[in-house]
């Protein structure tokens, strides 16, 4: 909830209110115990900059972070000096303090690029790195950004673990169709080895006609039908010259999601006083707790500023209706339509917000109010940080 | 609201297929939404399609969850003698079709229910990438196409595409230009490349979404340029959740430098009958420099729109959310400023 020093909240705003517990945003950050902080959440509700703003806050009060963002806006990567994509944690310039803060974008391609040539011997990794599907799977499909993101983090958190240099990992998850996706990616990777159909795949590059039964032929034959005979053989080399290297991925990936369920771990679901937005929150909430993640709280941001006054929207507009018939050049009814617009706004919000906290009255919340502008620097990363804190 | 005899000419008459994307949290759904009706209050049969799973055009139609099928689900604005048209939704699953597509182009018979049994139908559309964007578009070009066979198949003026966000959006659309190059010959290059035939024509307008906002304004400058550059027909940006303008310029100056007449303000504030404290006045002031200061903002984005060379068109925010009745008032808005 916005708290204000200066104003008691008023009106239909305090009545009877269902609040969420107050997330402690500081008391997160500063906890040792907290090694690895997840922001996750749909598209467009401010994933990256709270990322950012929670590392810089956490660098500033004497932690060592890295910030892992998937896609920050160009300014801000800029400012941050992590324009260039050099797949690294880069040390930002500009941390107050005794912490220190490194950042780095994720390089999906680069990342797969560097599992294979690291699990593979060089001419594998040769033969691997040029098949078609390779280069369309690790490029510019969607799904791996996911995978490359869990897979960079466990990186992250073995190097910190190996030489100590990191004492808490932020991470912003990709924007995906689903925010779940992100989830999902070890699961599906998982299922994926597994699958009847690999092996399916993989049966004839292996020989034994043990398993060519009727059921095989029929659906090879199938294949061969939909996709043509060059595509299947394609996807067999691929899969075939992969083999070896899916026994690294699954342990990794497993490995990492046992990381996201440790204590370590705090799961913060980023929203926006929305429909859609606080839907996607409630439905991340649900699941990470089906998955036994360990959820810290939700961050609400983007919310608007709470009208100053007792004066409602109704009578605000009822007075507004009165002046323009009676004086239609003055300026006060003006004023007093934008405030019946903005205690409408506040109304809205708040309302949505309670009902996702009757939903889930055991998440601790944090509500940020919208800035004016955008952030692009450290100073507004600065700004949005106290924002977190007091809010 | 103006009459229909008013309405301009619209500015894609060729275009068949209306592909709409935007930032997150932009309301691209709303706008995809909107524009499905204004086409439809021409009297234009429209398809309105979703394809992330969202149900997001059944929520703001207030209709049951779509299914894999083409359901009415609004008319558009009765407007003069003119019929006004019907907007059918459809919700684009990639395992419905996966195998409607296999049930349309091949006789597979028995073996159709061997790939599901063998975990092909689950790992094409869950696990392997990319080819759930190859299934979603194809079903669009399906339903876009002259001429669609099968049972029952309605000829459509128009679709409408609620498609993914503006980053995903070059992508998702030329999906097939990637798989043609994989599939060097038979039936999946052709129809991949008669999928990019229609994408790439001017009977196709991808119109995108925005805020005036730097990050979703510069998304969509980007946006743009990745479009064209991947030959893709760019349509109009579509400036969505502008600020009321409630103040008149010279007040909104005024407001901005603290120079508005408070005594003024409060005498009015006092004949329209409200109990006028200082803090009234003050509050007020403080509020329109607020909103002043964001309506600046507003501004210098709304020029770097402006600045790009597409036609815009502006929906503003309302307080209450957009609702039904909110949907038709954007349509018309639409048809006024000639998208539809």
């Amino acid at each position: 909830m916005t708290r204000s020093t200066t104003r008691a909240r008023v009106g239909p705003l305090a009545a009877g209110t269902s609040r969420a517990p107050a997330l402690a945003v500081d008391a997160l950050l500063d906890d040792p115990a907290t090694g690895i902080i997840v922001c996750c959440g749909s598209g467009g509700v401010g994933k990256t900059t709270t990322a950012a703003a929670l590392g810089l806050r956490a660098a500033e009060r004497g932690r060592h972070v890295v910030v892992l963002t998937i896609d920050p806006a160009r300014r801000l990567a800029q400012s941050m000096g992590i324009a260039q994509l050099d797949n690294t944690p880069r040390p930002v310039s500009g941390v107050e303090g005794d912490g220190s803060l490194d950042a780095m974008m994720l390089d999906m391609k680069r990342t797969f690029d560097e599992v294979v040539e690291s699990q593979a011997t060089p001419e594998k990794a040769a033969q691997i790195l040029s098949n078609p599907f390779y280069i369309a799977l690790s490029s510019s499909f969607a799904g791996t950004q996911e995978y490359m993101a869990m897979e960079k983090l466990g990186q992250l958190h073995a190097d910190a673990q190996r030489d100590g240099g990191y004492d808490l990992i932020v991470v912003d998850t990709p924007p995906s169709r689903s925010a779940l996706d992100f989830l999902d990616a070890p699961e599906r990777l998982s299922s994926f080895l597994d699958g009847r159909f690999i092996r399916l795949l993989l049966a004839p590059a292996k020989g034994p006609a043990k398993l060519m039964t009727a059921g095989v032929g029929l659906v090879t034959g199938a294949m061969t039908k939909v996709i043509g005979a060059q595509v299947l053989r394609d996807m067999q080399t691929f899969v075939a010259a992969f083999d070896t290297l899916f026994g690294g991925f699954r342990q990794r990936a497993q490995k990492t999601f046992e990381l996201l369920q440790a204590d370590k771990t705090a799961f913060l679901v980023v929203a926006a006083p929305e429909p859609d937005a606080l839907r996607e929150a409630a439905y991340f909430v649900e699941r990470l707790s089906e998955d036994r993640m360990p959820l810290a709280g939700m961050i609400v941001n983007r919310a608007s500023p709470a009208p100053w006054g007792t004066l409602s929207a109704d009578e605000a507009m009822a007075a507004s209706a009165r002046l323009a018939a009676e004086r239609p050049e003055s300026v006060a009814a003006g004023l007093l339509r934008l405030h019946a617009d903005r205690a409408r706004l506040v109304e809205r919000e708040t309302a949505l917000r309670e009902r996702f906290a009757a939903a889930h009255p055991s998440v601790p919340t944090a509500v940020v109010p919208a800035l004016a502008g955008d952030v692009h620097d450290l100073g507004g990363l600065r700004q949005v940080g106290t924002l977190l804190a007091d809010g | 609201m103006a009459t229909l005899s008013a309405m301009p000419v619209p500015d894609f008459p060729r275009a068949k297929l209306h592909v709409v994307t935007g930032k997150g949290g932009t309301g691209k759904t709303t706008v995809a939404a909107s524009l499905a009706l204004a086409l439809a209050s021409r009297g234009q049969d429209v398809l309105l399609c979703e394809v992330e799973g969202r149900q997001g055009i059944a929520r703001l139609f207030d209709v049951e969850p779509l299914p894999y099928e083409e359901r009415r689900i609004a008319v558009g604005l009765e407007a003069g003698d003119r019929h006004p048209g019907t907007v059918y939704g459809l919700h684009i699953d990639p395992e419905s079709a996966l195998l409607e597509y296999l049930a349309m182009y091949y006789k597979l018979g028995r073996a159709g229910r061997a790939l599901d049994r063998f975990g092909v139908i689950e790992f094409a559309t869950t696990l392997a990438p990319g080819v759930r964007d190859v299934l979603l578009t194809g079903k669009v070009f399906e339903a876009a196409k002259e001429g669609r066979r099968g049972r029952g198949s309605r000829q459509y003026d128009a679709v409408v595409l609620d498609a993914p966000p503006t980053g995903r959006i070059a992508r998702f659309l030329g999906v097939n230009s990637e798989l043609a190059g994989l599939a060097r010959m038979g039936p999946i290059k052709s129809q991949a490349d008669a999928v990019m035939r229609l994408f790439r024509s001017p009977r196709t307008a991808i119109h995108l979404v925005t805020v005036l906002e730097e990050m979703p304004v510069q998304e969509t400058i980007d946006g743009i340029a990745e479009l064209r550059e991947a030959g893709l027909p760019v349509g109009g940006v579509v400036v969505n959740l502008t600020r009321p303008r409630d103040l008149a310029d010279a007040d909104l100056a005024a407001a901005l430098d603290g120079t508005i007449d408070q005594a003024a303000v409060a005498a009015d504030l006092k004949a329209a009958g409200l109990r006028v404290g200082r803090s009234l006045v003050s509050g007020l002031l403080t509020e329109a420099h607020d909103h002043a200061v964001r309506r600046a903002l507003e501004d210098s984005q709304r020029a770097l729109v402006s600045g790009l060379d597409v036609p815009t068109y502006e929906l503003p925010r309302l307080a209450g959310g957009a609702d039904l009745g909110g949907l038709y008032e954007f349509a018309a808005l639409l048809r006024v400023q000639g998208l539809a």
